[in-house]
């Protein structure tokens, strides 16, 4: 109790209405303050919509099932590890495809805010192309383009599927990072620039010492955006053949034939990515909000 | 042609600048020797601003020529960095590095710049910083400062890197009349060390009082100068005495 915030008296104001939501924000602010970071604004609601969904079709599916066979639920528990195997994939892949588009996109970010008109026209050119493709396109290209082994000297190294469904996915990702980062770097007040050039660094020390770390704050909210996208893209791979969830879901409903497990099945999917998704999205917004406020 | 003390530090001749089409300085001429204190007033987009940034190579010049100790300051070979070494400026909005505490505001120029000792830096970004009055706030941030202690901090980053002339760009503009003291009170210590400062201002008491020369800006060109005295008792330019008596 010696915890909690200060109260107003319900007598003592003329907005009464207004206290549920102001108790609400003010014990946000005090776990806010103990925690010395934002707190995502979960709520489990949302997934319990979800929750619900998959129980429900479950449920159908075993009305409408024949007697004697095995309940919706216990088909799903069985196949567990080979969907959450499926599912580990599908992470594997997005960190990959997420670390090797930052690092790229991080450099082409940059390159479009060069001096020199080549650099600049040249990574504006491939930020477009990659921005405005489908990802699936994309994909496409990668895995038809590759060759699936490289073989420098006598040493051969395979390439295999899921790393081309990488690059794949990383392509978009990193044009989008191009882009982030480009337009955090112009969102910084040019009165930055004027006082560190005053004060006689040159343009690379004004870029990392000074512009880039005030743009990293700037980029997160919309980086972890596009991870969570990204996550979600990830079942594209499916399409292509890569062993991840939604591959390995078409396999569990292959050796079931089932009909009725279909939709149970799918759901459970949808359940893994938005479990993953969503905290994602809500921390996103409570950072955005954060520094909204103190920018 | 070395140059020495007892030549104008800075020496403008006809500049002339134009943003597109937009002629923002249409010969100006003005020389300040060492250790004087000038102030420049003049309505707004009268090119004050525009000048002190030419004097630091922020904005290139059309034509004329502009001289820091007797270097060409737009002449295409001249080393940027070692003119801006020399020359510090403070800002209207401050423009303090917002992830950095006040003392680190203060040492980053020196030590990566001039790659100075760190703890020679920071003993001097200390003492800069209780010089300006700021004792005890080294390690607050920017966005914990008041406009006025924030501008303070600027003005020690300036100084940090040892510069010969100050150039100080409304720097009282963005503040509330209490904290307009306070850095008032700083740079008048400044010219009164005998720095040279060069002021783009809008406070004509401060300017009546510390400068040595008034310089009056209208559209692109000086209008008249003089010893403040002289200037604020008996303008003699129609537009001068008009822009004096909305001020006065």
């Amino acid at each position: 109790m010696s915890r909690r915030a200060p109260r107003l008296d319900p007598g003592g104001t003329d907005l009464p209405v207004l206290l549920p939501a102001a108790d609400h924000l003010q014990r946000r602010a005090v776990r806010e303050r103990e925690l010395g970071a934002a707190v995502p604004r979960l709520d489990w609601r949302h997934g319990a919509v979800l929750l619900a969904g998959l129980l429900v079709s479950a449920g159908l599916a075993q009305a409408q099932s024949g007697e004697g066979q095995e309940p919706v639920l216990e088909v799903i528990v069985r196949w567990l590890p080979v969907l959450l195997e499926g599912f580990l994939f599908n992470i594997v892949i997005s960190f990959l495809a997420m670390a090797f588009g930052t690092l790229v996109g991080t450099w082409l970010g940059l390159m479009q805010i060069s001096l020199l008109l080549p650099v600049r026209t040249g990574s504006w050119i491939v930020t477009q192309f990659f921005r405005n493709a489908p990802w699936l396109v994309l994909l496409f290209y990668c895995m038809f383009l590759l060759p699936f082994e490289f073989t420098i000297g006598s040493l051969t190294i395979p390439f295999p599927d899921w790393l081309k469904a990488t690059i794949g996915l990383s392509l978009p990702v990193l044009a989008n990072v191009s882009e982030i980062v480009r337009g955090a770097v112009n969102s910084i007040p040019s009165g930055q620039w004027e006082a560190s050039e005053s004060l006689a660094f040159n343009r690379r020390q004004i870029l990392w010492m000074i512009i880039l770390p005030q743009c990293v704050k700037r980029m997160l909210p919309p980086w972890m955006n596009l991870y969570a996208i990204l996550t979600m893209a990830t079942v594209l791979a499916s399409v292509v053949g890569v062993s991840e969830m939604m591959t390995q879901a078409g396999r569990v409903l292959a050796a079931e034939d089932r009909p009725g497990l279909l939709i149970p099945i799918y759901s459970f999917v949808l359940l893994c990515f938005f479990v993953y998704c969503y905290p994602i999205a809500r921390w996103t917004v409570a950072l955005e909000r954060r520094f909204q406020v103190k920018l | 042609m070395a140059w020495t003390p007892d030549q104008p530090i800075v020496s403008c001749k006809e500049v002339h600048k134009a943003f597109g089409a937009v002629e923002v300085l249409k010969g100006v001429s003005l020389d300040v020797a060492k250790g004087e204190t000038i102030c420049v007033i003049g309505p707004s987009g009268s090119g004050k601003s525009t000048l002190l940034r030419c004097i630091n190579a922020l904005v290139p010049i059309n034509s004329g020529s502009i001289t820091v100790e007797g270097q060409e300051v737009h002449d295409p070979k001249l080393d940027k960095l070692a003119l801006r070494r020399k020359v510090g400026m403070v800002f209207q909005q401050y423009n303090l590095f917002p992830h950095k505490s006040a003392l680190q505001n203060v040492m980053m120029a020196p030590v990566t710049v001039l790659k100075q000792d760190k703890a020679e830096v920071e003993q001097r970004a200390y003492r800069l910083l209780k010089k300006v009055r700021l004792e005890g706030k080294e390690q607050a941030y920017p966005g914990e400062l008041s406009g006025g202690q924030q501008q303070r901090v600027a003005i020690a980053r300036a100084l940090a890197m040892n510069p010969d002339v100050m150039l100080f760009d409304e720097v009282t503009a963005a503040l509330d009349p209490e904290t307009v003291k306070e850095v008032l009170l700083t740079i008048r210590e400044l010219a009164e060390e005998g720095m040279t400062c060069l002021l783009v201002t809008h406070e004509m008491g401060f300017a009546r009082e510390i400068a040595d020369m008034i310089y009056f800006t209208d559209r692109g060109v000086i209008v008249e100068s003089g010893p403040p005295k002289d200037f604020f008792a008996s303008a003699k330019d129609p537009r001068t005495k008009e822009f004096l008596s909305q001020i006065l």
